[in-house]
This record gives C-alpha cells, structure tokens and sequence, in this order.
C-alpha cells in the first residue's frame, strides 16, 4: 500500500485521541523524506491494521521495546549506504515503550550518538493493552495495574524524569511540548531535524479512552496540565535549560484532576485532599525548579 | 455451586487461594485480565502478597525468580511477546530448580502482530525445562494452577511449571465454573516449604559457574526430574479428583478412543470443537476418537504409544509450526513411535494460527481425509493470497 498522504486521517484511534493529533504534527513537519519506527502501542496498532496503513512515509513497527534500537540501525543502514544526508530518522514510542520496557535501548542509542529523533507520545499508562500504570503515570492515578482501593491511592510511584535521564547522556536536543500546543511540536520537530545526533521530544497527549475524561476535553486537559505545573514545557540544549513556557498565573491542580475519571477517588475517598495537596506540592516543585511564572 | 465468570478472573482466584507471596507480571493482551484482577484482589488486601508492577516481562520473570529463590510462592503470567523476551530468565528459573507456576495464555507470535490465539509460543519455549500443561476449558485451567504448585514443588521434581490456556478463547470466555475455596486450597495444597533458598543462616550459592566437569550432569538431573513428574503428574490428578471430584487426564486424556481406527489428537480447548465433530461422526457408525495431550513437558511417550497403538490413522492438529520441518506435536508423536511395530499413520494438520476459526466442519474435512492437501500441512490457507505474488487491494481487502 502506497499513501500520498504522511499520515493518513483513515486511522482507527479513539475519538479525542491525543496521540493522533500529535502524531499527525510530528509527521507534517517532518516531511517526506523520513523513515519512521514505532513501538507497540496504540499508534502502531491504530495506523497499521492490515490491509490498511495511514503511514504515508516508510515505516517498520519494531516490537514493544527495540524501537530506539531499530532506529539506530537504520541510521547506520543510511550511513553505510551514502544516503545518510538526504533520508532522516525518526524512532516513535509511547511511554511504556519508551520509558519502561525500552528504556535500555533508547540509552544505547543515546550513548552512541546516532542522529536519530527520538518522540514518545506520552498518554501515561500502558494504552493499547487496556490501561495499565507505566513509570510515567503520573502519582495517584488509578489504573488497572495501580488500582485504587481500601489500601491504595493508586499509583504509588511518581513520574519518572525520562527528559532529565535524556539530557544526562549529554545528547544535543531534549524538549517536552504538548498536544495542546501544536506550534510547539511544529518548531520543536523541525529544531530537532536539524541537529545533528540523538534528540528526544517527549509530548504529552491525553487519552481519553485511559484518563476517563470527555473526547472534546482533550486540549482543554493538555493545556491544564500545562498550567497547573504539572507537565513543565522545555527545552535542553547541550545539557543547559535553554527555553521554558511560562505559566504566568498557575492554576490549581483540582482543576485539572476534577477532569479526568482516573482521578475521581481523590474527590471521593476520606484523606483525599492530602493527597490532592501532595499532587499541589508536585506541580510547585516544577514551578520553582523550571522558574514556570 | 458454581460461579458464571470469565476464565481470566477465575484463574486470578483461584492463583489467590494457592497464597502466593509474590505476584510479579506486565500487561501484555490477552494476559492482563489475570494480572489486574489480582492487582485489585492485593490493592484491596484480600491476599497478602506483594503485587510488584515491573517495566518489562523480563524483569517479570526475575522478580519471581529472586522471589522463589528467597523461599517465598511466587507466580507470573505473560504470552507470546512477552514469553519470548522472558525467555534467557525461563532458562535460568529452570536450571536453579525453582517451582514457580506461570500462566501462557497463548497467542500467536510477531511479526506480523497478532494478539489472537495459537500455541507458538509456549510450544517455541519447549526446550525451557518447564513442565508445560495444556488446559481444555476454564474449570480445567483454574484446577490446574493448584496442580501446578503441587507437582513443581515437589521435592523429586522441583521445575516450573507453565499452565497454558488459549488466549480469548479461555481467558475471555465466560462459563460457570466451581471456585476453590480458601480452606479445599489449604487441605489440597501445602504451604511451600524449599530445602535451599537465600537464607544467611544456611548460605547457598545459586547459579554458580559450572564448567564441562559437571554442567551435563545439570541437565542429566533436569531430564531426571522430568521424568519424575510423569508420576507425580498423575497423582496430583488423582488426588484432585479424590478431593474435588475433577478429573481431565494426567498427562493425557481420552474420548471414545477404545475402538477408534482415526484418532484425532490436540491440545488446549480445540478439544471441545473436536469432540463435537467426533460425536457427529460416531452417530453416522464412524470409528472416531480423541486424544487430548494434557502435559507436553514432559512428553508423555509411553502414554501416547499405548493409546494410539489400535489407530490405524492419527490427526495432530497443531496450532504452531517449527517452520523449515512442520508441525511440532506431530514429530514428537512420530518419534515416539520409533521403533515400534504396528505404527499407524500420523499427519500434522496445522491449524488455527493467530486466531483463525477452527469449525467443526474443518475437523470433519480432515478426518474424512476430504481437506485440500495442496499446501502441505497448512489446513484452510486461502490461495488468492499466497499464489498471486501482488495480491490486489481489493482481493486483499476482501480477506481482511
Ligand atoms: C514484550 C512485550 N510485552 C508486552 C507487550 C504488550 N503491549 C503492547 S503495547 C503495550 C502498552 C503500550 O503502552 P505505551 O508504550 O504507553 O503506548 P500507548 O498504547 O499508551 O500509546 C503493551 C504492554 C508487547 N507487545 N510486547
Ligand atoms: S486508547 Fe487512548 S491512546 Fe489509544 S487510540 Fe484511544 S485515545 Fe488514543
Ligand atoms: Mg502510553
């Protein structure tokens, strides 16, 4: 199947699906002359059933933890074959893939510098099997795996700091950028094409489908996130803090809970307000260590 | 008194009640109904077990082997994707003899992607060193995890134990079945009690560097122990009968075989489809019967020799294939057969791989010997999509 299109609306994700909406911006500015990876997750299964394919570019659906790893050799495939100036890389995964079961394989494609760009679509569960917790949901939410009951708030764990893991292997480009800011995918996807060597974009994209909020809520949620301090948007270059979104007057987290069902114990359960109050603490921490307002 | 719910949900239960005391285990389709109603069961503490979420199979597959080699029950579930990135800690498990029972709710293996249902992936896994046992239907499959502890632990055997069950067409299904309660658990099963785990008043070295002057004596004791559980098999299934009233076969198990001239063997719940299309056939005066391989590991040999011997003709159905030699429980059948007199014929039909419906008509074809043999073993393959090198969009299309 051959597609004019990059990425094709004929796909069959969720109405309100972050993830496609991204996706969709990434592929945009990155143009035609890209091959693209991705890791099992709702993107590849949603853009990929057969006979169909919304992928417009070359594309190969690695498997759940490699696709760093196959876009590493890709890159060298590129590079051996004289091609390496004209075709560009760029390596997809979602949270899980990325954060978890591959996070070792985007550390070696990290370390050994291949001019890849890395997104992950950070939905923060584990979607496309059904809503399990990931080392990038967030603290408190209720998921399958991390359910909340007499003995449990939810996720125990808070989000791992995949950007920061990133910029640690001193890789030239780490950014965040949001959904709800498709401008800022846009400038930050063609940025990131233009260096030379790994570059990571981690986007948060609300899930419905997993969150339990309202299709047409999506970038409203996004932005929330945004504003409430929760999803701090940057940018490292080299190693250094070079650009931040700032969140002039921050919003109260409640407001972006209250949302979204994944939350709703913290508004039921006795003892919900501390931890609500713990949520707060988090956001003020981004908001001072990323000087947010 | 029997309770209506879905076989993933049973077999959380009925884990529950054999007290694990370390659950470990990643979501992978159509496992994770399993692993998220026993999330729920610890969140709510109705077992007290330490639920560890990890970030990938392998470390699934570690976490219950640093578990059990701290003398604590432990148990996992996963299938194809994940069985095969566990598969380098499935050897190691084995090979320090640690008891620990997991779930393959089998699926067809990548590439291309499948979540549907076939038996690749713990087939593929045969050489694991872990006994491997293949339930019919839910109450079979939530029977055998109770099983699956007692024939591992025991002392002559010490393997792990996979309990397979067709993924969707187990785990999803819902059929009323006979829960365990906590006390018919404990009256059946004791707690685990290992000689040698990581205690620091009794240090041992586990996984120690074994070079050529005594590594082959490592597997000369697995084969051994193996062997071991031919027995210890068949008596847990008959003390399980004794105490619960439920028998489905030791290593194997048999329908209107006495008189049977074709036979029909399989493993997993095609038996039930197969079963329907014998008993058709036995109406119509046809000598037709079942055989069901319940323990693939260890391979019962002797067993299968003896209940096939009167067959003039065998069907294997096989839902995996060893490609490049065709189907996995056909050879075995035929090698088990060597050497003997009075063989019958023995065909692999492979069958059902990444979820294709398996009919009752398709069985009937096959056994009638009116199946279209032009794709070697390959039962219902559709030609437009093989023999047409570029198939078009719409011919494609019209398969979807
Ligand atoms: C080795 C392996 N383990 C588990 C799976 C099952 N699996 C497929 S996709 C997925 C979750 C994907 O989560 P994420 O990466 O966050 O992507 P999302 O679907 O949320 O976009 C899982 C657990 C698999 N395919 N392979
Ligand atoms: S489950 Fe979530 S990530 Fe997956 S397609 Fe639906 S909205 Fe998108
Ligand atoms: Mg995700």
């Amino acid at each position: 199947m051959i597609k004019d299109n990059l990425f094709d609306c004929g796909h069959t994700a969720c109405l309100g699906c972050g993830e496609a909406l991204a996706a969709k911006r990434v592929l945009q500015v990155a143009g035609k002359d890209v091959i693209t990876t991705d890791a099992t997750g709702c993107l590849e299964v949603f853009t990929t059933r057969y006979p169909e394919t919304s992928w417009g570019v070359p594309f190969i659906h690695s498997l759940f933890e490699n696709s760093a790893a196959v876009a590493s050799g890709i890159e060298a495939a590129l590079k051996a074959l004289g091609k390496a100036d004209e075709v560009k890389v760029l390596a997809q995964g979602g949270d899980g893939g990325t954060a978890d079961i591959g996070l070792q394989a985007l550390s070696g494609m990290f370390e050994r510098g291949h001019d890849v760009l890395y997104v992950c679509y950070d939905n923060e569960a584990y979607m496309n099997t059904g809503v399990q917790r990931s080392g990038l949901t967030p603290f408190d939410t209720a998921t399958a795996t991390s359910p909340a009951g007499k003995y449990s708030w939810g996720n125990e764990h808070r989000k791992k700091d995949i950007p920061a893991i990133a910029a640690a292997h001193g890789i030239p480009y780490v950014a965040t950028s949001s959904v709800a800011f498709p401008r800022d995918i846009e400038n930050k996807v063609k940025k990131a094409l233009s260096i030379t060597g790994p570059k990571y974009i981690q986007i948060h994209v609300p899930c419905p489908l997993g969150w339990r909020s309202k299709p047409e809520n999506t970038i409203k949620i996004a932005m929330l996130a945004v504003k409430t301090g929760l999803f701090p948007i940057y940018e490292i270059e080299n190693g250094d803090l070079t650009g931040v979104r700032k969140v002039s007057e921050p919003v109260p987290v409640e407001e972006y809970l209250k949302l979204q069902g994944r939350f709703a114990h913290l508004f039921k359960k006795d003892g919900g307000k501390d931890e609500i109050k713990k949520i707060q603490e988090l956001a003020d921490r981004n908001i001072k260590k990323f000087r947010l307002n | 008194m029997k309770t209506f719910i879905e076989g993933s949900r049973a077999v959380a239960d009925a884990v529950t009640v054999c007290r694990p005391k370390v659950i470990s285990a990643y979501p992978i389709t159509p496992q994770t109904h399993i692993v998220e109603e026993l999330a729920k069961i610890v969140a709510n503490g109705k077992v007290k077990a330490e639920f560890v979420n990890v970030e990938s199979e392998f470390s699934a597959a570690s976490v219950v082997l640093g578990s059990c080699a701290t003398g604590a029950r432990s148990y996992t579930a996963t299938t194809a994707q994940g069985l095969f990135l566990m598969a380098e800690v499935l050897f190691n498990i084995s090979g320090m003899r640690l008891p620990i029972v997991m779930t393959c709710a089998n699926r067809a293996v990548s590439a291309p992607i499948n979540i549907w249902n076939d038996q690749q992936d713990s087939l593929s896994m045969r050489d694991s060193g872990w006994i491997q046992l293949y339930a019919e239907d839910n109450q079979e499959a939530l029977d055998m995890h109770l099983q699956a502890y007692k024939i591992g632990e025991n002392k002559g055997v010490l393997l792990p134990v996979m309990v397979c069950m067709d993924g969707f067409i187990l785990t999803h299904s819902y059929e009323p079945v006979e829960l365990i309660s906590q006390e018919d658990a404990d009256r059946f099963l004791p707690s685990y009690q290992p000689e040698d785990y990581l205690n620091p008043d009794n240090p041992v070295t586990m996984g120690a560097m074994v070079g050529p002057e005594a590594y082959m004596e490592t597997r000369y004791l697995m084969q051994e122990a193996m062997e071991n559980s031919v027995k210890v098999i068949e008596d847990v299934a008959n003390e399980f009968n004794n105490q619960f009233g439920r028998y489905y076969g030791g290593l194997i198990d048999t329908y209107k075989l006495e008189d049977a001239e074709t036979v029909i063997v399989s493993l997993g719940s095609v038996l039930g489809t197969v079963k329907d299309a014998v008993d058709s056939l036995r109406e119509k005066g046809e000598k037709v019967g079942v055989l069901k391989v319940r323990s693939f590991r260890p391979f019962p040999k002797d067993a299968i020799c003896e209940a096939l011997k009167g067959a003039k003709k065998v069907h294997v159905l096989e839902k995996a294939v060893s490609i490049g030699m065709g189907g996995i429980v056909s050879s075995e059948i035929k090698a088990a057969f060597c050497g003997k007199t009075g063989v019958p014929e023995i065909v692999g039909s492979i069958i059902g791989l990444g979820g294709r419906d398996i009919t009752v008509e398709t069985i009937i074809g096959i056994l009638n010997g009116s199946g279209d043999s032009s794709y070697d073993q390959f039962i219902d393959i559709k030609k437009e999509l093989v023999e047409d090198p570029e198939p078009s969009d719409e011919a494609v299309a019209a398969n979807a």
